[in-house]
């Protein structure tokens, strides 16, 4: 079988807002880079992306500054983030977005033609730059232009099943996989690379992902030797669509309660204010009339519970409906007819209008729309150095959703695509800086090699009648992870969860495909799934290890944070193919920024 | 089957929701095979309430063909990867609810998007398109641009940018659907790609000469609106992108301000 093999200094996997971002800023730094993607160029799970950017740009709330952004990240996150990331992060978010500006992106604006912004949840201050509720495409669609004009080598619809090191087993040295059209087996040679794969939302049934979410950075990087850390939290987005069963967990974007959309339950009570964690409790409204005011554009009044943090608003929804409250079909009612025009509606939320007439007939300017937890996001990823985004393997990078760090137990909403453009530019000023020194291609292994191509003709070799069908084992995970790993947890569920998920890993060698390579769903359905049940066991196991509730993370048997474990990281890494968790200490932030938070924390509790 | 009457099955769909009368068995005739062979197999398939197309199609995938091939990803309209042409006319099949359809009028056909060549079953190949998004220049702000300009100065580019990449336009277009003039013309959606940086404010770069001679040939276009037709973001591609940039051609080249221009310039 005749093997594809293409040379670049850089290999970015992915083509996401991340990985378009590294392989921009590499490029630019004058390295030689080629893009990898499982889709199509423009497709990537960013384009979903609806709410906004946060930056602290100021144009709508002057007062707001990169301290603010931080200080917001920090409390989100419940102090488990990376605290050099948070910083940077806010740092440097607000120079992204004028840099996709003058790329070409088409932000709404303000009265005075700077770039507008919206309220979001856990922000502080209206702070999300958009582009009505379609703000994923103008950045993916931005980035995909200077790329294409910077003359950068996509390769699209290909898949990588293995990372390669050099004969040393030292540094990065390939990517290795197969082009989705042909199913022919391809290796990229590389001096770095660079994990933008993104998430891995298709481990659960109820999700907001494409099927290309499927952990693959993550897994891979693990079996070559790096870590992967918070694995245990895991966003549930709190207003995913409930009905039509078939459009269940699609994304009804927060940008609907940010732009003044309320939350009720089956007896129209406004519930989200009986919600309020104590640490919010000066700083969100508790009264309907003031909430009211706020939305109104009174400056003085503060926001309205619909606006707390994800993890608060989920548990809500889902206490409301296990308490008999829930809407027709099991979740919430999310409001917006009742509160805004029709025109500021569609200018405001057109995709949102064109998704529920399209898929549900709900018409959102008459009524409202049903909602519940959806699964969003990967909080953790693959453990990176905070300032370079380099991984503990020399020469490999994550960034974006694929990396951890960033938002520590929870993130916010807005801060997703600020974290993928800024650390996708990191990775790639890193990388592309770095490469230029290195003058030879590293060797591959060749046994690695042999392995790799081995793998790709696995399923093929097991037979039908006693093999595993690759979409029934994926249904099987399915319902382990919301059986055992869900929203709420337990130490016997947990247990029984990680050893289902081990069992259903052992049974992944039975993987069987039939017909040929050509664009061959089965097929390709084996590598993903292996990945996919890679990342669950790593979820799983922290999840086990966290006894206590903290952010995305909710133990039924350990309902509040401890101290300790505010301070303790899980890490993953592997060790003769076993799964092992390591502990790691919570990086203590410089004495400056430790301060500000402390500041920070007990205004929160005067107000 | 025409547009009339899939808009009258539309009734007949409606009037079956309220029924309850679900799950209903769908038959669906799908091309498997390749640029050279290929035949149509046919499924049947258990349809809930509120199904779209694609449900269908990874339903087949995952409980009958594991083999079938299927480009898709958002499933809800944002992606623009799961075009193909369903009872003839070019869809998402994410967007496409399987009600709009009677079960009794015969089986759904689905086929690959027919401009582009078939990779296999209902997956054609678009690189084509990539290709061609290459040769238009890409955004040239003026250096000193303050980026300072009002929401209304960016309407007319926005409608553009909505394009969310599918290319039914260009599956539909007969210039290359049926005259398959693919090295000089450049299609629908490439002229809404210049429309929207044509009308960003702060673009400075002419395609003039990309729209007339290059690759554009929008000259070829003779205004069918079909393209108008598919379109799944109701972009006005005839009115707003393609005869504005085909006046702007005109008044470049064939009016008599444009050749006193042409001639002062030599």
């Amino acid at each position: 079988m005749t093997l594809q093999i293409h040379e670049h200094d850089i290999i970015v996997i992915g083509a996401g807002g991340a990985g378009l971002s590294a392989a921009i800023s590499a490029a630019e730094k004058g390295a030689d880079v080629g893009v990898v993607c499982k889709s199509l160029l423009g497709k990537a799970h960013t384009v979903m992306a609806e709410g906004g950017i946060a930056a602290s740009l100021g144009n709508v709330a002057p007062d707001d500054d990169w301290r603010s952004h931080f200080l917001d990240t920090m409390k989100g996150g419940w102090g488990l983030n990376d605290f050099r990331m948070a910083e940077t992060h806010a740092k440097e978010a607000p120079d992204r977005v004028r840099e996709l500006e003058s790329w070409g992106a088409v932000f709404d604006r303000t009265k005075d033609g700077k770039i507008s912004q919206r309220n979001f949840g856990g922000h502080r201050y209206t702070r999300l730059a958009h582009v009505g509720d379609r703000t994923g495409l103008e950045l993916i669609r931005t980035l995909q232009d200077r790329a294409v004009a910077l003359g950068i080598q996509v390769y699209m619809e290909y898949t990588i099943t293995e990372l390669l090191k050099d004969s040393k087993d030292k540094k990065i040295a390939g990517a290795f996989g197969y082009w989705r059209i042909t199913g022919l087996p391809v290796l990229f040679r590389a001096k770095k690379i660079i994990l933008a794969t993104g998430g891995s939302g298709m481990a659960y049934r109820i999700n907001s992902s494409s099927w290309e979410y499927t952990g693959d950075g993550p897994a891979m990087a693990l079996r070559t030797g790096a870590e992967l850390m918070d694995m245990e939290f895991v966003q549930f987005h709190p207003t995913g669509m409930v009905w039509p069963k078939s459009v269940q967990g699609t994304l009804v974007t927060e940008g609907v309660r940010g732009e003044g959309g309320i939350l009720k339950n089956s007896n129209g009570e406004r519930f989200m204010f009986n919600y309020i964690p104590d640490a919010y409790a000066g700083s969100i409204a508790d009264t309907e009339e003031e909430a009211d005011r706020w939305a109104s554009g009174d400056m003085s009044a503060r926001p309205p519970p619909e606006l707390l943090t994800r993890d608060v608003v989920a548990r809500a929804i889902l206490n409301e409906v296990s308490e008999g409250r829930g809407s027709e079909h099991g979740g919430a009612y999310l409001d917006i007819a009742s509160r805004k025009s029709v025109e500021f509606i569609l200018q405001k939320l057109p995709a949102m209008y064109h998704q529920f007439k399209e898929l549900a007939g709900v018409d959102i300017t008459k009524g409202p729309m049903e909602v519940a937890p959806t699964c969003h996001y990967m909080m953790g990823g693959v453990r990176v150095d905070p300032d370079t985004q380099e991984t503990c393997v020399s020469g490999l990078y994550a960034s974006g959703e694929a990396a951890g760090g960033l938002h520590g137990a929870n993130r916010l909403g807005g801060n997703s695509l600020s974290d993928l453009l800024v650390f996708g530019n990191r990775a790639g000023i890193h990388a592309g800086k770095t490469a230029k020194d290195i003058v030879e291609f590293p060797e591959i292994n060749e046994n690695d090699l042999e392995n790799a191509l081995d793998y790709l003709e696995f399923p093929f070799l097991n037979s039908a009648d006693k093999g595993e069908h690759p979409f029934r084992l994926r249904e099987e995970l399915h319902e382990i992870m919301e059986e055992y790993v869900g929203i709420k947890r337990e130490e016997t569920g947990l247990k029984i969860g990680v050893e289902k998920l081990e069992d259903l890993k052992t049974r992944t060698h039975s993987l069987f495909a039939t017909g040929m390579r050509t664009y061959n769903a089965g097929w390709q359905t084996c590598f993903d799934l292996i990945n996919l049940i890679d990342v669950s066991i790593a979820i799983a196991h922290s999840a086990l290890k966290r006894k206590e509730s903290r952010g995305a993370h909710s133990r039924i048997d350990f309902p509040v944070p401890t101290e300790a474990l505010g301070k303790t990281k899980f890490i993953i890494s592997l060790k003769n193919d076993k799964v092992k968790v390591s502990k790691a200490s919570v990086p203590v932030p410089r004495k400056e920024l430790l301060d500000m938070i402390q500041k920070d924390q007990n205004k929160g509790v005067k107000k | 089957m025409s547009t009339e009457s899939v808009n009258q099955n539309k009734e007949i769909a409606t009037a079956d929701m309220s029924d309850d009368l679900y799950p209903v068995t769908y038959a669906f005739r799908v091309f498997r095979g390749d640029g050279k062979n290929g035949d149509f197999v046919d499924y049947e398939v258990s349809v809930e309430e509120g199904m779209v197309v694609l449900d269908a199609i990874l339903s087949i995938q995952e409980h009958q063909d594991p083999e079938l091939a299927v480009r898709w990803n958002c499933k809800s309209g944002r992606c623009g990867s799961c075009g193909m042409e369903i009872n003839g006319m070019p869809k998402l099949a994410c967007m496409t609810r399987i009600s709009d359809y009677d079960p009794n009028n015969g089986p759904i056909t689905i086929t690959p998007m027919k401009t582009f060549p078939v990779i296999k079953d209902l997956v054609s190949d678009v690189s084509w398109n990539y290709e061609v998004n290459k040769t238009i220049e890409p955004f040239s702000p003026d250096k000193d641009s303050k980026f300072v300009f009002q929401q209304e100065d960016i309407e007319r580019s926005r409608e553009f940018r909505k394009c969310i990449e599918c290319f039914l336009c260009q599956d539909v277009c007969h210039v290359l659907r049926e005259h398959d003039k693919k090295d000089s013309f450049g299609g629908p959606r490439f002229f809404v790609r210049s429309a929207a940086l044509h009308f960003h404010p702060e673009d400075t770069a002419d395609r003039k000469e990309w729209l007339k001679d290059g690759q554009g040939g929008i000259g070829q276009c003779n205004i069918t609106r079909c393209c108008t037709d598919v379109c799944p973001e109701n972009i006005s591609i005839t009115d707003n992108a393609i005869i504005p940039q085909k006046e702007y051609v005109i008044d470049n080249y064939y009016s008599i301000s444009g050749l006193i221009k042409k001639i002062l310039k030599r």
